[in-house]
């Protein structure tokens, strides 16, 4: 064994309990630099415009449902307005909410490796004895809790403005806030792994690239849908798959009207940017694999990063 | 029986036969060897890319090594125990702007497991002359209070070896001055210190040894005044300015005593001709070829 492969690799090894600590003070730290930096804020003021619009939408829409024609001219097809606009409505808040979401942890997680050794950040944490790994989980950990609270949050302000204004409640408001939260967690662990190869501005161009990509392959199962065309509806699913937050938003647009039947819940499952899919305990599991996936590969890359 | 301390007996840095090559063709370091013990402190010059930061990188784990071996109090450099022995100020370092003084030196401390709470903040300050700053964020801070807040954070934990990266570059005559005099005390203490400077006078005032090395390789080694060689002196007396050439610093006061003793009037002794920069020179001039210019 040579002298070189001899030398330890950067920040690889360290006991998990000293490690596990030096995560939490990394993790501390992540948390007050997002309260400090006034990201939250400027999120917290575009978050607040979209609640009053979405409020004064809502309120308007569920007034003139009374003038909606909602039965067929035969009159046997009955749909449930209320249901109908209320899980719309709420689909499209959720959109909104992932959107925002996903915002906040692109910058939450903004320069996390690239851009803060290129600012020379970086190096004065990376010259303690913590591992490089545990630097970048914890950075990890910080802004998925961040934003998936924050979308927890104005999810469940949406659907209070949603039941004050129209009575309405979604089927499965749990999992459809959760689904909605961890694919928020897929996006800032997408985010962490692109921080270790590109500088802040190309990372967050990439990063709300390959959302827009997840939201495009939605559009083409729908399209697919409506065309009945299976080739359009494998490429939307495998893209899904390949980026699971699209189908995590999926799943959670689902949830929205799971037990809702008849043609009010034909019409529901075509919602905003991506049809509803039951996709179940699955997707779950293999959203949890992508994201340890994608966080040992930006660990790996890292640590063989000179900085 | 007292348990052994790791480290113990072994050098506070210890390079040998380092070579870093970034890319396929660029060699950075090459074949480096060096040595800084317990309580010593080693300047290490060179021009601009000759690879001092590299080394200093290296030593604290930033940097891996394409070949050869470092060890900081007998752990291998970048290993988690190395990196609790140092202490480390960056060339180019930026602290987070919304961070204060105080809150920097806690931070460090959490992730040195420092004990030493705020009493070690507030001697920390005090060392470097920025007492009244512990509220100030270090984004309101000068170029030169962030450097000296650089080596507050890099003596955070009480560490065995200073890897100080340009450490006054920013820094104005008074600062200079309490940067010198805080590294001399930090060797008293037994601290050892690699200072990579482009500062000649500050390292040839201040340094036990010196370590010149230019596009990779150490090009000469030794003591500062050694390395100088003999120079000569000059005396201003009554009858006018004596010049001696080629005497050793040590035959000085023997020369004085002379003069004094055939009846000269002293009024001032000052040494001439080689000094560290002509070593300095001479050493990176061969090393690029006789005319300086780089011997590809």
């Amino acid at each position: 064994m040579s002298a070189a492969s001899r030398q330890a690799a950067p920040g690889g090894d360290g006991g998990i309990g000293a490690q596990a600590r030096l995560g939490s003070v990394i993790a501390r730290y992540a948390v007050r630099e997002s309260l400090r930096r006034r990201v939250l804020p400027v999120v917290g003021a575009l978050t607040a415009a979209f609640l009053v619009f979405y409020a004064l939408g809502a309120h308007f829409a569920f007034r003139e449902l009374g003038e909606l024609e909602t039965t067929s001219p035969s009159g046997f097809v009955d749909i449930d307005d209320r249901a109908l606009a209320g899980a719309t409505l709420t689909g499209l808040a959720m959109f909104a909410t992932l959107f925002l979401g996903a915002v906040l942890a692109t910058f939450l997680t903004l320069g996390v490796v690239r851009g803060d050794s290129e600012t020379g950040l970086l190096q004065p944490l990376l010259a303690r004895p913590v591992a490089r790994g545990t630097i970048l989980v914890a950075r990890a950990i910080a802004a998925a809790a961040i934003a998936a609270a924050y979308v927890l949050a104005v999810f469940a302000v949406s659907v209070a403005i949603t039941h004050l204004t129209g009575d309405y409640t979604p089927d499965q408001l749990l999992t459809a806030g959760l689904q909605l939260a961890a694919a928020v967690v897929v996006i800032t662990c997408i985010s962490v792994l692109v921080s270790v190869f590109t500088s802040s501005t190309a990372q967050g161009i990439t990063v709300l690239m390959l959302f827009g990509a997840g939201l495009t392959a939605g559009l083409l199962g729908q399209i697919g849908d409506a065309l009945e065309s299976a080739t359009l509806i494998d490429i939307s699913e495998w893209m899904s798959w390949m980026l699971p937050f699209e189908a995590l938003y999926q799943d959670a647009l689902y949830a929205l009207t799971a037990e809702t039947s008849g043609v009010t819940g034909f019409l529901l499952s075509l919602g905003p940017f991506g049809g509803a899919r039951d996709t179940g305990i699955v997707l779950d599991l293999f959203a949890l694999l992508y994201c340890a996936g994608l966080l040992g590969l930006a660990t790996a890359a890292f640590m063989r990063r000179d900085l | 029986m007292p348990e052994r301390v790791a480290g113990e007996g072994a050098p506070a840095l210890s390079v040998r036969g380092l070579g870093k090559r970034y890319g396929r063709g660029n060699v950075a370091l090459d074949g480096v060897d060096l040595t800084v013990e317990g309580g010593e402190l080693v300047g290490l010059l060179g021009p601009n890319g000759a690879g001092k930061s590299t080394l200093t990188k290296i030593a604290c784990g930033l940097v891996a090594p394409s070949e050869g071996g470092v060890s900081v109090n007998g752990s291998a450099a970048g290993s988690l125990s190395a990196r609790a022995s140092i202490g480390y100020l960056a060339e180019l370092f930026r602290f987070p702007v919304w961070l204060t003084a105080g809150e920097l030196l806690e931070l460090h401390q959490q992730l040195a497991s420092s004990p030493g709470g705020r009493r070690e903040r507030e001697e920390l300050l005090e060392l470097v002359g920025l007492a009244e700053a512990v509220h100030v964020p270090t984004g309101e801070m000068s170029k030169g209070m962030q450097q000296r807040l650089g080596i507050a954070q890099a003596l955070v934990g009480s560490p065995q070896l200073l890897l100080l990266d340009e450490p006054t570059s920013a820094l104005d005559p008074a600062g200079r001055r309490l940067v010198r005099e805080l590294l001399i005390e930090l060797r008293g203490r037994g601290i050892a210190v690699l200072l990579n400077s482009h500062l000649l006078g500050e390292v040839e005032r201040i340094c036990d040894s010196v370590t010149i090395i230019d596009r990779g390789r150490v090009v000469a080694a030794g003591g500062a005044h050694e390395l100088g060689g003999a120079g000569g002196v000059e005396i201003e007396t009554a009858s006018g300015v004596r010049r001696v050439e080629n005497v050793e610093r040590s035959a000085i006061p023997g020369i004085v005593r002379e003069l004094v003793a055939a009846g000269e009037s002293i009024y001032a002794v000052r040494e001439t001709g080689s000094t560290l920069e002509d070593a300095y020179l001479a050493a990176v001039a061969e090393d690029h070829g006789t005319d300086g210019a780089p011997s590809r």
